[in-house]
C-alpha cells in the first residue's frame, strides 16, 4: 500500500511538471510582474527588479529558477502586499480547509442519510421529494443561493426584528476580537458552508441513492433475502458496505476540487480563503501569488485522488493495489 | 440410458447494434419514449418559450435594449414595468430577455463547440489507443488539476472577456468530459461483434468510426450536450458574477446578478431572485431534458 | 423436527404444495405471463425436478415460492408450505420461512455471494439471522463445519477469504453450503451447476446428493439439463411457456415419454446408441411470451397438432404418477417418435 502510494505520487511528479510550466508561462504572458515599477520614474529600478527576479532570462530558465526557489521555500514576495508568500498561501489553505472540512462532513452526512432513505424507500412520497430536491440543488448556481441567503437568513431578519446585529454573519470567519471555536464561529460558519454544502449533498446524495439502488438489485442480496436476513440488514450491511467504496471515491474526488474551488463562497462571504486570495491575487496581476496557488492547488487535487483509489482499494477486498 | 446432456442452453447474448438511427420504427419507439417523460417535455416547452422571448426581444420585450430613464430609476414593479426598473432606469424584464440572448447564446455555444471537439478527440482517443490515446487523455487529465473557475478567469483576463473568447474558453474547460466518456464507449464497442465484422469485411478505419460508431454515439452525445449546456450556463454566470466574463453595457444573467447583489438589503432585494430564477429554471429544464432524451435514446447508458 | 409432518398425515402429505401458481410480469409491451396454472407437490425427502428451457418459466416458479419475486411482477394461485399459505404471509413471518424453512441456491455464484463479505461471515449470518442466540466462536465453528460438509479443502482457511479468492466450484459448493446451513425442509437449487465445467459440475451434484442425504431436505432442482436431471431427480415435471406439459417419475418420463414436447427434447438429446446420425431438432420457435396462442401452447410446433388442440389442455393420467397435459396422449402413444 506505501509502495503504491509512493509510487503513484512519483507516478504524478512530471504531471505537476508540465501543468506548473504552462501555467508559469501562461501567467507570465498575461502578467507584467514589474507593471508597477514601470510607471516609476526612477529607470534604474526597473532594471534592478529585472535582473533580481531573473526576468532577463529565457522562459524554461525563469521556471527553473522558480521552481528552485519554490522547493527551497523561497516563494517570493508579492507584489501586491509586499508580504512573503509562504505564510500568505499557508494561511489561506488554512482558513480553506477549514470551510472543506465542515462542508464535506456535513454533507457527507445528510448525502448519506437521504440516500439511503431513498434507496430504501424508492418511489415513496418522501424519496420524490428528496429527487426533486436534488435536481434543484445540483441546477443552483452557488454565487445566487449564498446571496439569496444572505438576504433571507441575515439582512431580512436584522431589519425586520430590528437587531443589533444579524443572526447568523455573511463576513469572515471570526468578528474582531473573537478567534477559535466558539458561539462566534458557528455563526459565521453556518452560511458558507450551507452555501458550499447544497450542491454537495444534491450531487452525492443522488450518487449515493443510485449505488445503493443497483447494490439492492443485485444478486447478493437476492441471495441474504433468501437467507431469511431482515430489510434493516440488507440495508446497512449489505447495499451500504457495497455502495461505500465508490461513494466514497466520488466524495474524496469532489473535495480535491473544492481547496481551489470555493472561489465564489469565499468571495461572497469575504473570506480570506484559497479563492479570495487568488481573486485578489488576479486583480493585481501578483504573479508571485498565482503561481504557488496553482501548485498547491494541484498538489492538493493529485493527494485527494490518490486518497480515493487508496480508500477503494482499503474498502473493495477485490482490489489489490500493485 | 442418456449420456448427461443438455436441453438448448440460454443462447448466446447476440451483439446487434443498439441503436440504428434512420430507421422509422426506432424513431417513432424513441419518440414515445420522450413524450412519456413528462418533465423532460415540459421542460422542453419551457425552455422554448425561454428562447423565444429572448431571442424574439427585439419584438417582444416592452422596451428597446438598454432604454434608461433616470426619472423612473428603481422602481418597484408596477403595471408598466412588471418587473420595476433598475437603478439606471431600464425595464428589469425587457433586461432579462436581452440578458438571456447572451447566457443562453453562450451556453449552447459552448454546448456544441465542447461536444464537437471531445467526441472527435475521444472518439480518436478510444479508436485508436496507442500514443494518440495517451496524448490526449494525459491533456484531458491536466484539467482536472486546475478548479474551473481559476483557468477561466486567468484566460478570460489574458483574452480579454468576449463573448466569443469565453464560448473558446468554457467549451475549452468542457470538451476534456465529452473525451473522457465518448472514448471509454468507443473502446467498449470497438471490441463488439458487429464492429469487428466491419473490420473483417475490410472496411476503412475512418469509416468504421463514422458508419458504425458514432451512430451508436448518438444518445450518448446528445445526452452531453444538454450536460454541457447547463455547466456552461453556470460557469458563464458564475464567472460573469465576479467580474471576469461578460461585461456591461452587454448584460447575461450572471452580472445582473452582480449589479442586484449590491441591492441586498435594500428596498430592491427582490432584484436578486429574478435573473438567479431564471438560470436555475434554464439549468433544471435543461437537465430534465437531457434526462428524458437519455431514457429515451440510451436507456442502458444510464450512468452517474 | 419432522414431528409436523406425521401430525399432517405421514410422508405421503406434500411438504409444499403449489396450486394453479400463476406469474405476471409488467413489461412495457404489456404483462407477460411467466407461469400460467402451475400445480405440484413435493413430498418430504423426494427430489422433484423442474425441466424447461430459458423463458419457460422455471425460475419464475422457484421465486414465487421464495416469495423474492421482483416488484414488477406478481403471482396469484396457492403455495403452501406444511399447510401454510406463503404467499399472502407479511413479510416478516415469510422471512422467518426463508432460509430456515425452505432455502435457495442460486446459479452463478459469484455473482449471489457478496463480495465484500468473507466467505464465512456469509454462513455465519445465514445462522445468526435465524438463531441470534449462537455466540461468534460458536458461528466461526458452525461455518468451517458447513464448509468441510460441502467438501471445501482447508475449510479454516477458506472462511477467511471472499468469494472471488475462490474457484467457480467452490464458490458453488460454498452457494449450498448457506442454502443448507439451516437444515431447511425444501432447499430450491436455480440450475446449480449451469456456470461450472462440466467435471466440476458431477462434483457439485455430487455434494448435493450427499447433502441431502445428511439433512433429508426434499430438493426442487430447476434445471435446463437433462443430464443433471437423469442423476438426481426421483420426478420429473416439464415446463414449457410456463405450463406444464409433462409430469412423471424420472424412469418413466425418460423411457415412455407421452407428451410430444418431452419426446422431442429426449429425441434431441445425443445418443451413443444410435451412432452418429444428425441430432434431431424441434422444428420451430415458441411462441412469444407477450403473445401465447389459446389452447396447447406447443401445437405450433408439434408433429401431432389436431384441431383439438386449440382447446385449453387438461391434465391426463397415463401411467402410476404420470400425468400429461396432452390431449392425444393414448392416441399418439402407440407412434414411435
Amino acid at each position: 500500500m506505501t509502495r503504491y502510494a509512493l509510487r503513484r505520487l512519483l507516478a504524478s511528479v512530471p504531471v505537476v511538471c508540465v501543468a506548473s510550466f504552462i501555467l508559469f508561462w501562461a501567467v507570465r504572458a498575461t502578467f507584467d510582474p514589474l507593471a508597477k515599477l514601470r510607471q516609476s520614474v526612477d529607470p534604474t529600478g526597473l532594471r534592478r527588479e529585472t535582473v533580481r527576479l531573473g526576468l532577463d532570462r529565457s522562459l524554461p530558465e525563469q521556471y527553473l529558477l522558480w521552481v528552485k526557489g519554490f522547493v527551497q521555500g523561497d516563494w517570493g514576495t508579492s507584489t501586491r502586499t509586499g508580504g512573503t508568500v509562504l505564510p500568505m498561501v499557508g494561511d489561506a489553505l488554512g482558513t480553506t480547509l477549514q470551510l472543506v472540512l465542515w462542508g464535506v462532513a456535513l454533507a457527507v452526512v445528510l448525502a448519506l442519510a437521504i440516500g439511503l432513505y431513498s434507496a430504501a424507500r424508492q418511489y415513496s412520497a418522501g424519496d420524490h421529494v428528496l429527487t426533486g430536491l436534488s435536481y434543484l440543488g445540483v441546477a443552483m448556481p452557488a454565487f445566487w443561493f449564498g446571496l439569496v441567503l444572505i438576504q433571507v437568513l441575515a439582512v431580512w431578519p436584522k431589519q425586520q426584528f430590528g437587531l443589533a446585529d444579524p443572526p447568523l454573519y455573511f463576513v469572515g470567519l471570526h468578528s474582531v476580537g473573537h478567534g477559535g471555536f466558539d458561539l462566534d464561529y458557528l455563526r459565521h460558519l453556518v452560511l458558507p458552508v450551507v452555501t458550499l454544502t447544497v450542491g454537495l449533498v444534491a450531487s452525492w446524495s443522488r450518487f449515493g441513492r443510485a449505488t445503493l439502488l443497483e447494490a439492492l438489485s443485485s444478486d447478493y442480496v437476492r441471495t441474504a433475502r433468501a437467507k431469511g436476513v431482515p430489510r434493516r440488514r440488507i440495508l446497512l450491511r449489505h447495499a451500504l458496505r457495497n455502495a461505500l467504496a465508490p461513494f466514497v471515491t466520488v466524495v474524496a474526488m469532489d473535495t480535491a476540487a473544492l481547496v481551489g474551488g470555493l472561489v465564489v463562497t469565499e468571495q461572497i462571504y469575504s473570506i480570506p480563503g484559497m479563492g479570495k486570495l487568488f481573486l485578489a491575487s488576479l486583480e493585481t496581476g501578483d504573479v508571485f501569488v498565482l503561481l504557488p496557488w496553482m501548485f498547491v492547488v494541484a498538489v492538493a487535487v493529485i493527494l485527494f485522488n490518490l486518497l480515493a483509489d487508496l480508500s477503494y482499494a482499503l474498502l473493495d477486498p477485490r482490489v489489490a493495489l500493485r | 440410458m442418456t449420456q448427461p446432456t443438455a436441453l438448448p442452453a440460454p443462447p448466446p447474448p447476440v451483439s446487434v447494434p443498439p441503436t440504428a438511427p434512420g430507421d422509422p420504427r426506432i424513431s417513432r419507439v424513441v419518440l414515445s419514449r420522450f413524450l412519456r417523460h413528462r418533465l423532460a417535455v415540459a421542460s422542453l416547452i419551457v425552455l422554448v418559450l425561454l428562447a423565444v422571448c429572448c431571442f424574439g426581444a427585439a419584438w417582444i420585450a416592452p422596451y428597446p435594449r438598454n432604454a434608461q430613464n433616470l426619472l423612473e430609476a428603481s422602481q418597484p414593479p408596477s403595471g408598466t414595468h412588471w418587473l420595476g426598473t433598475d437603478s439606471i432606469g431600464r425595464d428589469y424584464l425587457s433586461e432579462m430577455f436581452y440578458a438571456g440572448q447572451l447566457s443562453l447564446a453562450i451556453g449552447l455555444g459552448v454546448a456544441l463547440l465542447a461536444t464537437l471537439v471531445g467526441t472527435a478527440a475521444g472518439a480518436v482517443a478510444g479508436y485508436l489507443g496507442g500514443w494518440p490515446d495517451e496524448v490526449i487523455m494525459r491533456v484531458a487529465d491536466l484539467f482536472l488539476i486546475v478548479p474551473p473557475v481559476a483557468v477561466l478567469a486567468v484566460s478570460l483576463q489574458g483574452l480579454g472577456p468576449s463573448p466569443l473568447t469565453i464560448v473558446v474558453v468554457l467549451s475549452g474547460l468542457g470538451w476534456t468530459l465529452i473525451a473522457r466518456v465518448v472514448r471509454s464507449r468507443v473502446i467498449q464497442l470497438r471490441h463488439q461483434e458487429f464492429v469487428e465484422a466491419a473490420r473483417v469485411i475490410g472496411a476503412s478505419g475512418p469509416r468504421i468510426v463514422v458508419r458504425h460508431l458514432l451512430p451508436n454515439l448518438t444518445g450518448l452525445i446528445v445526452v452531453n450536450v444538454s450536460l454541457s449546456v447547463a455547466m456552461a450556463i453556470i460557469l458563464e454566470s458564475t464567472v460573469s458574477f465576479l467580474g471576469y466574463g461578460v461585461q456591461p453595457p452587454k448584460s447575461s444573467w450572471g452580472n445582473m446578478l452582480t449589479q442586484a447583489a449590491g441591492l441586498i438589503g435594500t428596498s430592491q432585494s427582490y432584484l436578486l431572485y429574478v435573473p438567479g430564477l431564471a438560470i436555475l429554471v434554464t439549468v433544471l429544464a435543461v437537465n430534465f431534458l437531457g434526462d428524458g432524451l437519455r431514457d429515451a435514446l440510451d436507456p442502458r447508458g444510464r450512468q452517474r | 423436527m419432522k414431528s409436523a409432518t406425521e401430525e399432517t398425515g405421514g410422508a405421503a402429505a406434500p411438504l409444499l404444495s403449489v396450486r394453479d401458481l400463476c406469474v405476471t410480469y409488467r413489461s412495457d409491451a404489456g404483462p407477460v405471463t411467466a407461469l400460467d396454472r402451475l400445480s405440484f407437490d413435493l413430498r418430504a425427502g423426494e427430489t422433484l425436478s423442474i425441466v424447461g428451457e430459458s423463458g419457460s418459466g422455471k425460475s419464475a416458479a422457484s421465486l414465487a415460492v421464495m416469495g423474492l419475486l421482483p416488484r414488477n411482477a406478481v403471482a396469484e394461485g396457492s403455495v403452501r408450505f406444511r399447510g401454510q399459505e406463503l404467499l399472502d404471509l407479511p413479510d416478516r413471518e415469510m422471512r422467518a420461512v426463508r432460509g430456515r424453512r425452505i432455502a435457495m441456491v442460486f446459479q452463478d455464484a459469484l455473482a449471489a455471494l457478496n463480495p465484500m463479505m468473507t466467505v464465512g461471515a456469509q454462513l455465519a449470518e445465514a445462522v445468526s439471522v435465524h438463531d441470534p442466540s449462537v455466540s461468534r466462536a460458536e458461528l466461526r465453528e458452525r461455518a468451517v463445519e458447513l464448509l468441510d460438509l460441502v467438501g471445501i479443502p482447508d475449510p479454516r482457511t477458506r472462511a477467511g477469504q471472499y468469494p472471488h479468492e475462490l474457484s467457480g466450484g467452490m464458490r458453488q459448493r460454498v452457494m449450498i453450503a448457506t442454502g443448507i446451513a439451516n437444515e431447511p425442509d425444501v432447499l430450491i437449487a436455480d440450475e446449480p451447476t449451469t456456470a461450472l465445467d462440466v467435471t466440476v459440475q458431477a462434483q457439485v451434484l455430487d455434494v448435493l446428493a450427499r447433502v441431502q442425504d445428511r439433512t433429508k431436505s426434499a430438493i426442487l432442482l430447476i434445471t435446463h439439463d437433462l443430464g443433471v436431471v437423469a442423476g438426481l431427480a426421483d420426478r420429473v415435471l416439464v415446463l414449457y411457456c410456463g405450463q406444464k406439459m409433462e409430469e412423471a417419475p424420472v424412469e418413466p418420463l425418460f423411457y415412455q415419454p407421452a407428451h410430444p414436447y418431452t419426446r422431442g427434447l429426449l429425441a434431441a438429446l445425443p445418443r451413443i446408441d444410435r451412432g452418429t446420425r444428425r441430432l434431431a431438432q424441434i422444428a420451430g420457435q415458441p411462441p412469444s411470451p407477450t403473445n401465447r396462442p389459446t389452447g396447447c401452447p406447443f401445437r405450433n410446433r408439434c408433429p401431432h397438432a389436431e384441431d383439438q388442440c386449440a382447446e385449453s389442455p387438461r391434465p391426463v393420467p397415463v401411467g402410476d404418477g404420470h400425468i400429461t397435459a396432452c390431449l392425444r396422449a393414448r392416441e399418439i402413444a402407440s407412434v414411435t417418435p
